[in-house]
């Protein structure tokens, strides 16, 4: 049994945390936070340069041709750094329903733009509240164009493209949605930004006037794709969660190794330390379960679909805890603006909505099991 | 990442599920599968005798203790090897249960310990399951804190007398030999006073009283000393060095992966999917969905937790400390299963008997058991501890005791 990262994979791994110490230190992350940008321009290029945009795209389209379990590595430490870019709209959700369902000329022309990072992509679902599912998609495309309204879309400011996800039909079943493919520099499109938990990565509502749109997959295929699509990004997004739950744990320890209090190290207080325990509980289920994902992911098993919602839920509710608790450790100085404990806080509370809710996971796990054990 | 052997496994896979297929006792398959959970019963026989009649067989084909060297009745196998075996070996490792503490920690401290002539003589039989042993630490006054133990062995010529009292002990009243440690110095700090034995438990003196527990069963067992006289030959280890000798033996017990703890989860999913509530089945019903899929990442957690330690033994690592986590995850889960599980059987989940509406009084006996999980083997409490200062690098408890002179340790608070 070989159920861990190649030493070439880890190797990379320790290459993006090097880059990332260096490019996104949290004074870095500060500055998006505080809204002196939008996203990290000068990470975001560092990123293609260092060919991580586009380490899962093949060689044909720009892309450095590696795998998924490398792309893995690499969304841990951009989880860890807390790093303010577009990564897992443009790279986890846009980049894979290319790979999954674009046409030829479509991978031709975005995903070498993605992999040089000429181009941010978003993938435009969510219509209000509610989680992923057919009956809350109403925008509608008929006849080439899009009319209707997505909130919130992440990173949608910024984006060039968009993946849309439309209505094409009204038989209330999954083959009524259809993608679409919108340049959102055609016109056609209205954009506002939306303030939201984590400002280091914004969120934005975009309004679809009679815009242009190009199908990408099959008319009526959109959800099967779309649930494919969110299986992967589950995945990728459960890695950064862990990279995040880690540094939160990290950051928790230290304070408690160097806070005095009583005439002793706050950690030497079993409250502090079983606190710090649980903690280290949570993010080494949550590395378990995503190294299964990782291993669905990368072999195209299939068990994905279990194995993505079974990280998603274990990693988005250690990032959770960590993120909190944390804080606790910090006590009053856990809850300035100053500390950074907040900045994991709110990228925690924020990934555990973006793909759906946790709810939604836990019942799309006991579906799956369901499915598995009736099999 | 793969979940392959590599061909060497393969091959040994191969060659132990074989010598299984054609020698397992195949008569109580049917038995050791329904019984999980911890709790094994054979209906009409001993598991102990069961279980020695299959160590016997394994031992003579040369798959027991496969991990001890070939001299003392084991295989020389690699620690992957014996993950193998065990996954092998299957619901027949349940029948190993009587043997599991001597294996795991009497054996390989006696190996590390003991003279050349108690080596031969022992661990062939301890690994032929003609002796079991049994391992005395714990103490009345001595749970978690071990080292503040009070039975007593003063030397009197070339021999040891023992006085004092052992609690907790598994397996006793089965048991041949037993591993103990006694305080040979009480004038020293509590650490530096103790040193390491075995006896035999037939010896006069010794007795064995069986603890009625809590959940209403007899698994564990009071021992009394009372001028046990045991020769300075079985002393282990130095005089006064019996706490280092204790580590050598835990450790060797963390070091055992592979062993998947109960976690109730695959009973709770079953559960959930056959019963029937007002509205409909209760897998249907979004808070029983929740909490369901919050344990059953947990349960899957922890099985990839330990593939990720069995790929470290694969490529020859030594496995991280992430182990530690398994029965500090697993014990709280039982507990709170049960008791979710009940919930959901509403009046009738007082009911312990064979009644249909709570399936046999599955979960009414895992509530009851369940604080057992918690406690044995390192409480909860414990084990956060050893994360927090192993693993995450936080200091140690401060120790008033460490320093003092084991007779002026305070035994009372008021």
């Amino acid at each position: 049994m070989n159920f861990d990262f190649s030493d070439d994979q880890k190797q990379l791994r320790d290459q993006a945390r090097k880059f990332l110490a260096e490019k996104c230190p949290p004074k870095a992350v500060r500055a998006v936070l505080d809204g002196k940008a939008p996203y990290d321009k000068e990470l975001w290029k560092g990123l293609a340069e260092m060919g991580f945009l586009g380490v899962a795209i093949p060689e044909d389209f720009g892309g450095a041709g590696a795998g998924h379990l490398e792309l893995c590595v690499i969304a841990e430490e951009m989880g860890r750094a807390n790093a303010p870019v577009p990564f897992s709209s443009t790279v986890y959700l846009v980049a894979e329903a290319l790979l999954i369902a674009g046409s030829d000329a479509q991978k031709k022309k975005w995903l070498p733009a993605i992999a040089s990072g000429e181009a941010i992509g978003t993938l435009a679902l969510f219509e209000g509240k509610g989680n992923p599912s057919p009956n809350n998609v109403k925008l509608a495309a008929a006849n080439g164009v899009l009319n209707g309204v997505k909130k919130p879309v992440a990173d949608g400011a910024i984006a060039d493209f968009a993946v849309v996800a439309a209505r094409t039909g009204s038989s209330g079943r999954d083959g009524d949605i259809s993608l679409f493919i919108v340049d959102l520099k055609d016109g056609g499109v209205e954009v506002k930004g939306l303030t939201n938990l984590d400002p280091t990565r914004g969120q934005a509502e975009i309004t679809f006037k009679d815009c242009k749109a190009e199908p990408l997959g099959a008319a009526g295929e959109g959800w099967s794709i779309l649930t494919q699509v969110l299986d992967r990004a589950a995945v990728l997004c459960a890695f950064e969660q862990v990279g995040g739950s880690d540094r939160a744990l990290e950051m928790g320890r230290d304070y408690a190794l160097d806070r005095i209090a009583f005439g002793r190290q706050i950690g030497s207080f079993q409250a502090v330390k079983h606190m710090l325990a649980d903690m280290y509980v949570s993010a080494t289920l949550a590395r378990s379960n995503s190294y299964y994902g990782a291993w669905a992911l990368s072999t195209n098993a299939a068990e994905l679909p279990e194995a993505a919602a079974a990280a998603r839920i274990s990693a988005t509710q250690a990032f959770q805890h960590c993120a909190k608790n944390n804080i606790q450790v910090h006590g009053g100085m856990g809850f300035t603006w100053e500390f950074d404990c907040h900045m994991y806080y709110r990228r925690a509370n924020a990934m555990a909505l973006g793909l759906g809710s946790l709810s939604y996971w836990e019942d799309q796990l006991i579906d799956r099991m369901r499915k598995k054990n009736a099999a | 990442m793969n979940f392959d052997d590599t061909p060497q496994e393969a091959a040994f896979r191969e060659t132990a599920r074989k010598w299984i297929e054609a020698n397992a006792p195949k008569e109580f398959l049917a038995e050791l599968s329904k019984s999980s959970l911890g709790r094994i019963r054979l209906a009409n026989h001993d598991i102990v005798d069961v279980g020695k009649a299959w160590q016997k067989k394994k031992a003579e084909g040369n798959w027991a203790c496969l991990h001890w060297p070939k001299e003392y009745g084991g295989r020389g196998a690699t620690p992957i090897e014996r993950v193998i075996w065990q996954q092998e070996e299957g619901v027949y490792g349940k029948l190993t249960q009587p043997f599991q503490i001597g294996e795991g920690m009497c054996g390989p401290t006696v190996m590390a310990f003991g003279s050349e002539d108690a080596k031969r003589r022992h661990l062939p039989r301890l690994a032929a399951g003609e002796e079991i042993w049994c391992q005395l630490f714990s103490e009345p006054s001595a749970g978690s804190d071990v080292a503040g133990l009070r039975t007593r062995a003063e030397k009197k010529g070339d021999n040891w007398v023992v006085n004092g009292q052992k609690i907790w002990t598994s397996g006793a009243h089965y048991s041949d030999y037993g591993l103990l440690i006694a305080r040979t110095d009480p004038n020293v700090p509590k650490h530096k006073g103790l040193t390491m034995f075995f006896l035999d438990m037939r010896s006069p003196g010794v007795e064995v009283r069986p603890i009625k527990q809590a959940n209403g069963m007899q698994e564990f067992n009071e021992v009394y000393f009372t001028d046990v006289v045991i020769p300075d030959s079985q002393r282990l280890g130095a005089i006064g060095e019996g706490w280092s000798v204790s580590l050598t033996t835990l450790m060797n017990e963390r070091m055992s992966i592979g062993s998947r703890l109960a976690t109730g989860v695959p009973e709770m999913f079953e559960f959930c999917s056959n019963l029937m509530l007002e509205d409909g089945l209760a897998i249907d019903d979004p808070a029983v969905r929740s909490k369901l899929a919050s344990w059953a990442v947990k349960s899957s957690g922890l099985k990839y937790t330990s593939y990720r330690a069995i790929s470290a033994l694969s490529k020859g690592d030594r496995p991280g400390p992430e182990n530690s986590i398994g029965k500090l995850v697993s014990g709280m889960m039982l507990q709170d299963i049960a008791t979710y599980a009940m919930d959901l059987q509403g009046a009738a989940g007082v009911l312990t008997g064979s009644d249909e509406e709570t399936v046999q009084g599955q979960f009414q006996q895992m509530l009851l058991s369940s604080p057992s999980m918690r406690i044995a083997g390192g409480t909860d409490e414990i084990l956060r501890n050893i994360i927090a200062e192993r693993v995450l690098g936080l200091p140690g408890d401060i120790r008033v005791d460490k320093d003092v002179p084991y007779n002026k340790i305070p035994t009372k608070g008021r």
